[in-house]
């Protein structure tokens, strides 16, 4: 019952880095999207693409938090204290991004529109960075069970956070592009799908790249994980590198629907390889998912409450995509979007 | 590096206050939007209504503004929302590690709740041109459910560290856990209750007042009448009902955690027949100045004069919450209460004799600061609530400087966290200024197109 609700959650973390994570990536374009009038075609369609859906997409981190604090208590503790720097940097980062997206369309002025514009833009490269040092930290095995009971500051300084951090926004920035071109496909903007379409094709080649030096760092770094790895995650690595490799080829021959597919396939893969190679361990070497468990009366509760909400949070969720993705029927509800 | 090194030496001595402050101000800052989140839904919704019916393009501004303005609200309520579950193992590891997997279920719940009101907050502040205006209005409904189902979770997730329910300790192990019973603890209801119909009063008054400054520089159009008439008339009439629902958790108070009603009260000696205590210093064991009703607390309690209260003396000194800041947070809401049920009684007379509101300034004065009344109450009764459960944070179970993260250097977290709050705040005061005095002119993209508010309003 136990991994139930642990698959539960990886499923939601998983949500969290295809949805969470472009709307991140999509941060880290508009930093890079230069001055204000030749920044301003990607800002918009950026713009246009997240707002409606960023703060639902956001929740999956919250219910990733809820449910690893109700079913696997002492490991969300052991996280949570020893790791609080890095969790307090990517809360305010988070709370930078959200309120300056929100309050940049709120103010006609320029210079603030400027000002929340960089503020939205700066916190969503450094959150997803501080949000892979976590990762790296617990890859690693470097947050042991208990309060507090990890170093405050090697824990999520060390060689396997920084290459967490780096892939994390890398992988961001990843989706970002492949999702905003079939975004912009929708649009019919060739310009901004031609845009796009190269940034995703450059991120793809370079976080490829950052994943095969990655390899010697877990070898060096986290021994245990690279085993695991090598081993018993090895089929779903593999998946991971074919599909970000399809994604680039589909990316060059324009096919954008099977691109956003190959490259969420390939953050999967990524993310339930990791969590086969560390299985049984939620924390490597001191606490295994059988002892970090709630009570059997709790893991039952959990899995209703899991079965319930999703069968009302998924038809909602398809509702909001479903929406924003289709082209505007113009003949009943005329648009002003600016597309 | 000589100041790291010091900061990390601290390991091990935790630093309570800090981590205290933290939780009290980023939860004090996040339960005023939060209110808004659960208010605010509906009273949008009914301006749009009666904009559609009534071809009504006074309300359908309004109705816009207020979408807007809540669409900021929640944005910075989802993201200060964030930060408290994080902070529930940052600081309070202790509590999570021990209780997680008893009271956290309704967390779980509640992360249901904030999904669905995320996903229709998306779908109707982005939906005015791709939905029908019933569509458009059916879209919204899910916010309102979604808004105070959540309250209910949060708030009984409170309620259980007040009355913990739904699990034995048998030599120091915690057996028989059950999550549901846990969940629908005795301070359940009526804290929830309380807690919504706040957010409501918090929402009106808050809304209202904004309108009622307006209307003091002279802008007496409809736009603005409508704007002061709406939310003041919910808030005028929750504020009854939540006078009421105050008695009934002061009951269940009074049951189940007789220690925090003794500080509400500044109450020492146990007895029969006790006063009720208004204002007042609580200095040496007992109140300096207050205006005591005879047999008030034995009469509001047992409805009988001669009923027993017990008082501080039934603990050590060590086990009392500090009395002074309960007792008189706890006054300054019931008074602020009753100030707003005057103000409401004042609108209903007046309506009732001229279907119109008082003409007089002093109304408008006063509307005009009952936002900021009502959240100086909604911050008082939390912090009663709070701080009278102290030394606890367990009621009974676990104490709040057990449950503390032992990591060093949590002060810097909280001078961090203080400094983006301060920002924080001042963008979102900045930007809901800028939104009431638009009249829902367009500036953001979640607009709704102009042929719909010149044409397609019948």
């Amino acid at each position: 019952m136990a991994e139930a609700v642990l698959a539960f959650m990886w499923v939601g973390l998983t949500a969290y880095a295809l949805f969470g994570g472009a709307d991140f990536g999509a941060g880290f374009w508009d930093l890079l999207a230069g001055g204000t009038e030749r920044g301003r075609p990607p800002r918009r369609l950026i713009e246009h693409s997240i707002g409606p859906v960023w703060e639902a997409n956001h929740v999956w981190l919250i219910f990733v938090l809820v449910v690893l604090w109700t079913s696997f208590p002492a490991a969300f503790a052991a996280v949570a204290s020893t790791l609080y720097i890095p969790l307090t940097l990517a809360a305010l980062g988070m709370i930078a991004r959200g309120a300056a997206f929100a309050f940049r369309h709120s103010v006609d002025q320029l210079a603030l529109q400027r000002f929340f514009g960089a503020s939205f833009a700066f916190s969503s490269v450094t959150t997803p960075f501080f949000l892979g040092t976590i990762a790296g930290a617990v890859g690693s095995g470097r947050v042991p069970p208990g309060i507090a009971a990890g170093h405050v500051l090697t824990s999520w300084l060390n060689p396997t956070s920084i290459l967490g951090g780096v892939i994390a926004v890398g992988t961001c920035a990843y989706l970002a592009a492949v999702y905003l071109c079939a975004d912009a496909q929708l649009h019919d903007d060739s310009a901004l799908l031609e845009y796009f379409r190269r940034r995703g094709i450059v991120t793809a080649a370079l976080v490829g790249v950052v994943a095969l030096g990655g390899i010697a760092v877990l070898r060096a770094d986290a021994p245990h994980l690279f085993a695991g790895l090598s081993t018993r995650g090895l089929p779903l690595v593999l998946v991971s590198a074919a599909a970000g490799i399809s994604s680039i080829v589909l990316l060059a021959r324009r096919r954008l629907g099977l691109a956003r597919v190959a490259a969420a396939l390939a953050v999967t893969a990524v993310l339930w390889g990791w969590a086969v190679a560390q299985y049984p361990y939620l924390l490597h070497p001191g606490l295994t998912v059988q002892a970090a468990a709630a009570p059997e009366a709790t893991l039952r509760a959990m899995l209703i409450s899991l079965v319930v909400g999703a069968a009302l949070l998924v038809p909602s969720l398809v509702f909001l995509f479903t929406l924003f993705q289709r082209e505007h029927d113009t003949a009943t509800h005329p648009a002003q979007e600016p597309f | 590096m000589g100041t790291l090194s010091g900061v990390l030496a601290e390991a091990a001595t935790p630093d309570l206050f800090h981590a205290r402050m933290q939780m009290a101000f980023s939860l004090g800052w996040h339960i005023v939007v939060a209110c808004f989140g659960v208010g605010f839904p509906a009273l949008v919704l009914f301006a749009e209504w009666r904009s559609y019916r009534r071809a009504d393009t006074a309300m359908f501004g309004l109705a816009h503004t207020w979408a807007k303005a809540m669409g900021v609200l929640f944005a910075v309520g989802a993201v200060s929302g964030t930060i408290l579950s994080f902070e529930m193992g940052m600081l309070w590891p202790g509590l999570m590690a021990r209780f997680g997997d008893i009271y956290g279920f309704p967390f779980t719940l509640e992360g249901f709740a904030f999904f669905i009101e995320a996903i229709f907050v998306g779908v109707y502040l982005y939906g005015w041109s791709r939905l029908s205006p019933r569509a458009h209005l059916l879209s919204g409904l899910p916010m309102i459910v979604s808004g105070v189902a959540g309250a209910f979770f949060v708030v009984s997730a409170n309620g259980w560290m007040n009355t913990p329910t739904g699990f034995q300790i048998r030599d120091g192990q915690i057996v028989d856990t059950d999550p549901w019973a846990a969940m629908f603890n005795p301070s359940t209801a009526a804290q929830s209750v309380h807690m919504i119909i706040a957010a409501v009063m918090v929402t009106g008054f808050g809304v209202a007042s904004v309108y009622a400054v307006g209307m003091l520089r002279g802008r007496r159009d409809r736009y603005h009448r409508i704007g002061l008439l709406l939310p003041l008339t919910v808030a005028a009439v929750a504020t009854p009902v939540q006078i009421a629902v105050g008695d009934w958790l002061a009951n269940v108070v009074a049951d189940h955690q007789p220690v925090k009603l003794a500080a509400m009260e500044g109450l020492y000696h146990s007895g029969t027949g006790v006063p009720l205590a208004l204002g007042g210093i609580y200095l040496d064991d007992r109140l300096v100045g207050a205006i005591e009703l005879p047999y008030g607390l034995s009469l509001l309690l047992h409805h009988d004069p001669n009923g027993f209260v017990p008082g501080l003396d039934q603990v050590p000194p060590q086990l009392r919450p500090p009395v002074n800041v309960v007792h008189l947070s706890y006054n300054a809401m019931v008074g602020i209460g009753f100030a707003l049920l005057a103000l409401a009684a004042w609108l209903g007379w007046v309506w009732w004799r001229r279907r119109d509101i008082p003409r007089s300034p002093w109304f408008l004065r006063a509307v005009a600061v009952s936002g900021v009344a009502a959240v100086v109450a909604l911050e008082a009764g939390w912090v009663t609530t709070e701080v009278g459960r102290q030394p606890w944070i367990v009621y009974q179970i676990q104490l709040t400087r057990d449950a503390v993260s032992t990591a060093p250097g949590l002060r810097y977290g909280f001078y961090l966290v203080l400094a983006v709050y301060l920002m924080l705040t001042v963008m979102t005061g900045y930007v809901l200024r800028k939104l009431a005095g638009t009249r829902g002119a367009p500036l953001a993209p979640q607009e709704p197109e102009q042929q719909r508010q010149a044409g397609r309003v019948s």
